[in-house]
C-alpha cells in the first residue's frame, strides 16, 4: 500500500508540472493585451509600453513562465494586472465559495442517489422501480443551469421563499448563507442524483447477480441484510469512480451554476479573467482546477485500493 | 483640445465584471430613523477603483460625485455647479480662473484639503494619469495658488470645455497623502467612503461623517455587481436590490409593470449606438455608398426590433441633451429606391464586426436584413468583447461595418482625429471643432451645430439609435436621474419613502 501510494504520488507531480507548461503555453496563445484591455480605447502609446513594463508581458515567454512557475512552487500566485491585489488570497477565497457550493451538491446527489438506487434495484421489477428509473433519466436530460432557473422561478420569485442569489458569507450570518446556497445545491444535486442514481442501481443489480449474494441469502439473510452486509462495499467500487468524474466536472461546470445565481466563487472569477485577459489570474485559477481534478483522481484512486485489496497490487 | 475620448463601454460592460448579489438575503430590514440604506444592482463592476490608469465606465460611475468630489460638478440639466470651489471668476480674454476654495473641508484620510492638493491634483493628470483622456486638460498652462483657498488656472487658450472636463474623472481632488493604493483604497472629500468591497459581489458605501456638506439621506449604498441579466431582474423581483440601475433587456420591464411595487425612469444618456462605416476601406471610401446605406435603414423599425422600442432616434454624433443638438433625423429617410440610385445598381459583399454585445447583436441582424434589401451582404461576425473587438476593430480597423454604443459626453469629436477607427478624414471638421472651442459660447454652438451637420452630410457613419437611460427601482425610491448624462451614479440624491 505505502509503495503504491509513493508511485501514484510521484505521478501526481509530473503530471502537475506538465499541466504548468500546457496551461501558461496556452494563456500564451490567447489573442489581446492585458494592457491594450486596462487602458482600453483611450490609450497612449508610451502609456501602454510602460503598462506593459509594469505588468512584465514585455519580457520574453521563458522568463516569464521561470518566475510565475517558481513562485506558484512555493504558493505565490503573483500579483494581478488588472486588480493590482495578490491572486492567492483571491483565489482561496473564491475556492472555499465553489468547494461549499460542490460539496453541498455532491452531498445531496448522494442523498438522493443512494437510496432511491439501491430501492429500484432491488425493486427493479416494481413498477416503482421502473418510474424511478424513467425519472433519473428525465434528470440526466436536464441541464444543472436550466434547474436553476426554474427552482429560482418556484421558490424566489412565485414563493418569495428564498433568495434569488447571492452570497453571504458564512461568518457574517450562517441562516443567509445557508438560505442563500440552498437553491444552488439544489440545482447541483438533483442533476448529479439524477445521473448517481443510475450508476447505484446498476452496480447493485450487478452485486445482486453475485453467487456470494446469493449465497449470504441461503444462509438464511433478508435480501437488504445480505445487500447491507456484503453487497455495499462491493457496489460502491464503481460508484467512487463516477463520483470522482463528477465531482471533477462539478467543480469546472460550477461556472454556470455561479453564474446563474450571482456566487462569487471561483468560475466567476475566471470568466472575468479571461475577459479582462489578466493572463496571472487565469493561469493560477486553471491552475488550481487542474491540481484539484489531479487530487480527486488520486483520492480516487486510494479509495479503491481501500475498498478493494485487490486493486493495490495492480499498479 | 484635442479631445479623444471615448469609452466604448456599452451600457456598462467594459472589463466588467462579475457578479453577485442578488439577494443574498436582502437587506437589513430594520432601519433606524435617519438612516437609509441602498442597494442599486450595476452591470459592471470595477476592475479596480484607479480611474487615472484603468479604463472603464464602472469605476467613475461608482466612485465620482459619490467619494471624490472636484471643484464644479455637473448638475441634472447639464449646468456647471460649485463643489470644491464656493465660486469662481473667469478673466475677460477667459484664459485665467481664479477658484475660491470652499473652506473647512476634509480628505476621508483626515488631511485637509487646501490649494495645494488642487495644484497636486492637476500636475498629477500630466504626470501620472495613464489614459488618453488627459489630453482633454493639454489646454491647461499652468495651476497657482494665490493663498490656501484660492487657485488660479491658466490655460494656452481660452476653452469652452474647460469647466465641464473639470465636471468628469479628470477634475477629481486626490489627497497628496492618499494616493499610495488608489486601485483599492479611494481618499476623497466626499459624501461617502469606501466600506468594503466584495470582489465579484458588492461595493460597499458608507456615509462619511466628516462630509463638509449636507449629509446624504441615504447612509449606506451597496452597489451589486450582476453579469446576467435575468439573475439582477431576479434580485430587485425578490427584493434582493432596490434598484436596477441599468436595464439590459428592455423587453424584460413586463415584469415591473405593476405600478403598486415599481417604477420605471426613463430618459436619455450620452450613449449614441453607432453603425461605422470604414472611410479608408471599399466600398465605404465612397460617400455614395455610405449614404446609401443611411438611407437603406428603417431606423424606427430597427429600435423596434432590436431594443423594443426604447430609445431615441438622432442623426448624427449629438444626443439632445447638449445645447448644440439639432434634429437631424431627416436627412436621410428611409428610401430603399434612393438607396438603390446611389449605388447604381452595383451589389457589395462587405464584413460586419460587432461586439458580442446584446444591442449590437440584435441590432446587426436589423441591418442584415435592411441592407441586403439594397444590395449590401453584410457578414456578421461578433467578436469578444472588449478584448478581440479592440483589437481588430478599434485598434487595427480592420473592418468595413461595425457597431458600438460610444457613451462618452461631448464625443463628436473623435471624428476629428483621422486615425481613429471610423477613418473619417476632413480637416475643416477639426476647425470647426477648434474655432468652437476657442470662440464666445455663442459661437461654439453655432460651430458644433455646423459640425454635426456636416457628419451627418458626410454619412462618415450611421447613427442607429441614442440609448436609453432606463432605471427601474422599487416603488418609493427617489431621486433617480432621469437622464443619464453623467460619468457618475450620483447617489446623494437619492432618497427612499
Amino acid at each position: 500500500m505505502i509503495l503504491y501510494l509513493v508511485k501514484r504520488l510521484a505521478v501526481l507531480v509530473v503530471s502537475t508540472a506538465v499541466a504548468g507548461v500546457v496551461v501558461f503555453a496556452f494563456m500564451a496563445l490567447l489573442p489581446g493585451d492585458p494592457a491594450e484591455i486596462a487602458l482600453g480605447v483611450n490609450a497612449t502609446p508610451e502609456a501602454l509600453e510602460e503598462l506593459r513594463r509594469q505588468f512584465g508581458t514585455d519580457r520574453p515567454a521563458a522568463a516569464q513562465f521561470a518566475d510565475w512557475f517558481g513562485g506558484l512552487a512555493q504558493g505565490d500566485f503573483g500579483t494581478s494586472y488588472v486588480t493590482s491585489s495578490p491572486i492567492g488570497p483571491q483565489v482561496a477565497d473564491r475556492l472555499g465559495v465553489t468547494v461549499t457550493l460542490v460539496l453541498g451538491g455532491m452531498v445531496i446527489a448522494l442523498l438522493i442517489a443512494v437510496p432511491l438506487g439501491v430501492f429500484a434495484a432491488v425493486h427493479h421489477r416494481d413498477p416503482l422501480g421502473v418510474a424511478i428509473s424513467a425519472a433519473s433519466q428525465v434528470g440526466i436530460a436536464i441541464p444543472a443551469f436550466l434547474a436553476g432557473i426554474l427552482l429560482v422561478f418556484v421558490f424566489a420569485v412565485q414563493a418569495q421563499a428564498l433568495p434569488s442569489g447571492g452570497y453571504v458569507p458564512f461568518t457574517e450570518s450562517p441562516g443567509e448563507w445557508l438560505r442563500g446556497l440552498l437553491l444552488p445545491w439544489l440545482s447541483l444535486g438533483l442533476v448529479q442524483g439524477a445521473v448517481l442514481t443510475r450508476y447505484v442501481r446498476s452496480a447493485v443489480l450487478d452485486v445482486m447477480r453475485e453467487d456470494y449474494l446469493r449465497t449470504a441469502r441461503a444462509k438464511g439473510r433478508g435480501r437488504m441484510g445480505a445487500l447491507w452486509r456484503h453487497g455495499l462495499r462491493n457496489a460502491s467500487v464503481p460508484v467512487v469512480t463516477v463520483l470522482g468524474l463528477q465531482l471533477a466536472t462539478l467543480l469546472i461546470g460550477a461556472v454556470v451554476v455561479e453564474r446563474v445565481f450571482v456566487i462569487p466563487g471561483l468560475g466567476d472569477l475566471l470568466l472575468n479573467g479571461v475577459a479582462g485577459r489578466d493572463l496571472l489570474l487565469v493561469q493560477g485559477v486553471v491552475m488550481v482546477l487542474v491540481v484539484a481534478v489531479l487530487l480527486i483522481n488520486f483520492v480516487v484512486d486510494v479509495a479503491y485500493a481501500a475498498l478493494d485489496p485487490r486493486l493495490r497490487g495492480a499498479r | 483640445m484635442r479631445r479623444i475620448g471615448i469609452w466604448i463601454a456599452v451600457g456598462g460592460l467594459l472589463l466588467g465584471t462579475t457578479a453577485c448579489g442578488g439577494g443574498g438575503g436582502g437587506e437589513p430590514a430594520g432601519q433606524a430613523a435617519g438612516s437609509q440604506t441602498l442597494s442599486v444592482g450595476f452591470v459592471a463592476e470595477p476592475a479596480n477603483l484607479d480611474f487615472t490608469s484603468t479604463e472603464g465606465a464602472a469605476i467613475p460611475q461608482a466612485l465620482l460625485v459619490n467619494v471624490y468630489e472636484g471643484l464644479v460638478k455637473l448638475g441634472q440639466d447639464g449646468s456647471i455647479q460649485p463643489l470644491l470651489a464656493e465660486r469662481w471668476e473667469v478673466s475677460p480674454d477667459r484664459k485665467t480662473y481664479t477658484f475660491s476654495l470652499r473652506k473647512g473641508v476634509t480628505f476621508s484620510n483626515g488631511a485637509p484639503f487646501t490649494a495645494d492638493d488642487v495644484i497636486f491634483s492637476f500636475d498629477r493628470v500630466k504626470s501620472d494619469w495613464k489614459l488618453k483622456i488627459k489630453s482633454q486638460l493639454d489646454s491647461v498652462d499652468r495651476v497657482e495658488k494665490d493663498d490656501e483657498s484660492t487657485v488660479v488656472v491658466t490655460l494656452k487658450q481660452p476653452s469652452n470645455g474647460f469647466l465641464y472636463t473639470l465636471t468628469t474623472r479628470l477634475g477629481a481632488m486626490f489627497s497628496r497623502t492618499g494616493v499610495d493604493d488608489l486601485a483599492n483604497k479611494p481618499v476623497g472629500t466626499g459624501p461617502y467612503t469606501l466600506a468594503s468591497w466584495k470582489r465579484g459581489d458588492s461595493i460597499q458605501l458608507n456615509g462619511n461623517d466628516a462630509y463638509w456638506g449636507a449629509k446624504p439621506k441615504v447612509t449606506a449604498v451597496t452597489l451589486k455587481y450582476f453579469k446576467d441579466a435575468t439573475a439582477m431582474n431576479n434580485a430587485l423581483l425578490t427584493g434582493g436590490i432596490d434598484v436596477i440601475s441599468s436595464v439590459q433587456a428592455p423587453e424584460s420591464l413586463r415584469q415591473f409593470a405593476d405600478p403598486g411595487r415599481f417604477e420605471t425612469v426613463e430618459g436619455t444618456t450620452n450613449g449614441e449606438v453607432v453603425l461605422s462605416m470604414n472611410n479608408d476601406r471599399a466600398p465605404f471610401n465612397d460617400k455614395k455608398v455610405r449614404q446609401a446605406v443611411r438611407h437603406a435603414i428603417d431606423h424606427k423599425a430597427l429600435l423596434d426590433t432590436a431594443w423594443a422600442g426604447r430609445g431615441g432616434l438622432i442623426g448624427s454624433m449629438v444626443p439632445p441633451t447638449d445645447p448644440w443638438y439639432e434634429d437631424r433625423t431627416g436627412d436621410y429617410p428611409y428610401d430603399v429606391a434612393k438607396a438603390k440610385e446611389l449605388l447604381g445598381g452595383k451589389t457589395y459583399d462587405v464584413k460586419m464586426r460587432i461586439p458580442n454585445l446584446p444591442y449590437a447583436v440584435a441590432s446587426a441582424q436589423v441591418v442584415k436584413s435592411q441592407l441586403a434589401q439594397v444590395g449590401i451582404n453584410a457578414e456578421i461576425e461578433p467578436l469578444e468583447f472588449p478584448a478581440r473587438w479592440l483589437d481588430l476593430v478599434f485598434t487595427k480597423a480592420d473592418y468595413h461595418l461595425s457597431i458600438i454604443n460610444h457613451v462618452e459626453p461631448h464625443d463628436m469629436s473623435i471624428f476629428a482625429d483621422k486615425s481613429y477607427y471610423f477613418r473619417y478624414d476632413n480637416p475643416e471638421f477639426g476647425k470647426l471643432l477648434t474655432s468652437a472651442d476657442q470662440g464666445s459660447e455663442q459661437q461654439r454652438i453655432d460651430d458644433l451645430k455646423k459640425a454635426a451637420r456636416m457628419l451627418s452630410d458626410d454619412a462618415a457613419a450611421d447613427w442607429l439609435f441614442l440609448f436609453p437611460n432606463l432605471i427601474v427601482a422599487k416603488k418609493g425610491v427617489t431621486g433617480l436621474p432621469k437622464n443619464g448624462i453623467a460619468e457618475a451614479f450620483d447617489f446623494t440624491a437619492l432618497a427612499k419613502q
